[in-house]
């Protein structure tokens, strides 16, 4: 069978330490075995290493960043268009999601197919409103609360005990265990991501998370959970191994039914020593781990361009559990013109 | 005691659980419990199977069967409601 040629636009090129998922989804849409896919790159920074993977990406354009607004980012997606006749886009940053959604319907009438989850299904699964969330889907979820500063910070002594959890609103966590603690977290996280922190209550248990793709009728298209097996000194995994958990693809049935989620997703949840799941947080797009699913049997970012391009996809019924995954480092060596290029001209 | 079900033996040693992503090694007379265990002999049909295959005396096999069988509860390889 021959494949279709598309061509796919994927954010999150910066495959780090604390790597996006940009790179992975693009090795997933590469192993497809339907599509041909031209990769274009969109970046918001000079050093994210996928502007210069040529075997992975194609070409790259750089895009302005979310604070600068929906109307400058479609500005630079028209261009991007012209030049390059874009089928699916896939944003993979939580920063970034709220501006693609409210262009969603634009970008589509232009011909660029998204599927995002809808404003509602995002804004629900904020951090900070997490405990609403579980009381509607019936998962439990560790007790949270929102601050705006640090003077909040000597009252949570008696609400929440040490230690808890200090996360931001889009990224970074760090375990406090006193208000010394709890004051540096505030300070150091706010200052990268801005306000609300949420404090969440520290529940001891095991990390599992599961990485899944609803088709926005209430269908669980695939989910694969997996532990992480070891874990790098910013709490991402290094390595990591497909589980066999029914309780946790339940719950992930159970919510995507629910509230009839639309596109990729992760949960991250704490098993306790009671075998009892916590939910910590929902990311609201594919986790870099997911080539993993790839691994297993399930194409999940193959199934999310064929949701997005209108067709009807069956849910994967089986993966094989057992499988890992070892990320590794990789010294890319890159010619200046290339970097004088994507700094200069904005594409590469 | 029962084992979990869906515990993965290897004649190699190599025991591997998928609801957590745990793996552990055994030696061949820990497999051997493993395996009992697995097919549904009770501690005591186990107990006396080592006494009869190891010939050494009954109190150290029983004190090292209870330490061995209490570790794999502790690993979580065991079935919670047993």
């Amino acid at each position: 069978m021959s494949k279709r040629k598309i061509t796919v636009a994927v954010s999150g090129l910066n495959n780090i330490d604390s790597p996006g998922p940009g790179i992975p989804v693009i090795r997933a849409l590469k192993d497809s075995e339907l599509f041909e896919i031209r990769i274009i790159g969109l970046s918001y920074d000079t050093m994210e290493p996928g502007i210069y993977m040529h075997d992975l990406v194609d070409k790259t354009y750089q895009i302005p960043l979310p604070s600068a607004g929906q109307q400058s980012l479609l500005m630079r997606l028209s261009y991007i268009h012209q030049q390059e006749k874009i089928d699916v886009l896939i944003p993979n940053f939580d920063a970034e999601l709220f501006n693609f959604i409210k262009l969603q319907d634009t970008l589509k009438k232009m011909g660029i197919h998204t599927f995002l989850p809808t404003l509602e299904q995002f804004e629900e699964r904020q951090k900070w409103a997490l405990n609403t969330f579980g009381e509607k889907y019936g998962i439990k979820v560790p007790r949270s609360k929102q601050i705006n500063s640090t003077a909040e910070i000597h009252a949570l002594t008696h609400e929440f005990g040490y230690p808890f959890v200090v996360k931001g609103k889009f990224y970074d966590a760090t375990v406090a265990y006193s208000p010394d603690q709890a004051m540096a977290a505030f300070n150091k996280i706010s200052g990268k991501w801005g306000l609300p922190i949420i404090i969440q209550q520290y529940t001891p248990g095991t990390e599992v998370n599961l990485t899944g793709i609803g088709d926005g009728k209430g269908n669980l298209i695939g989910a694969v959970p997996m532990r992480k097996t070891y874990i790098t000194d910013k709490g991402k995994a290094w390595a990591g191994i497909a589980l066999e958990d029914e309780t946790l693809m339940n719950i992930a049935r159970n919510m995507v039914k629910g509230n009839n989620w639309r596109g990729g997703f992760e949960l991250e949840m704490i098993k306790t020593d009671k075998r009892e799941y916590y939910l910590i947080e929902i990311n609201p797009r594919f986790p870099a781990w997911v080539y993993l699913a790839v691994g297993t049997g399930q194409n999940h970012p193959e199934a999310l361009v064929r949701l997005a391009l209108g067709e009807e996809v069956k849910p994967y019924e089986s993966y094989e559990s057992g499988k890992m995954f070892i990320r590794y480092s990789y010294d890319k060596i890159v010619e200046l013109k290339e970097f004088e290029t994507i700094s200069t001209l904005g594409e590469l | 005691m029962k084992l979990l079900k869906n515990i993965a033996l290897s004649d190699t040693g190599f025991v591997f659980n998928p609801g957590t992503g745990d793996s552990f090694s055994v030696n061949p007379i820990g497999l051997s419990i493993l395996k009992d265990l697995q097919e549904g002999k009770s501690e005591e049909a186990i107990r006396n199977r080592v006494i009869e295959d190891y010939q050494t005396d009954k109190e150290t096999i029983e004190k090292d069967l209870y330490d061995f069988l209490k570790m794999i509860e502790q690993f979580n390889l065991t079935d919670y409601h047993e």
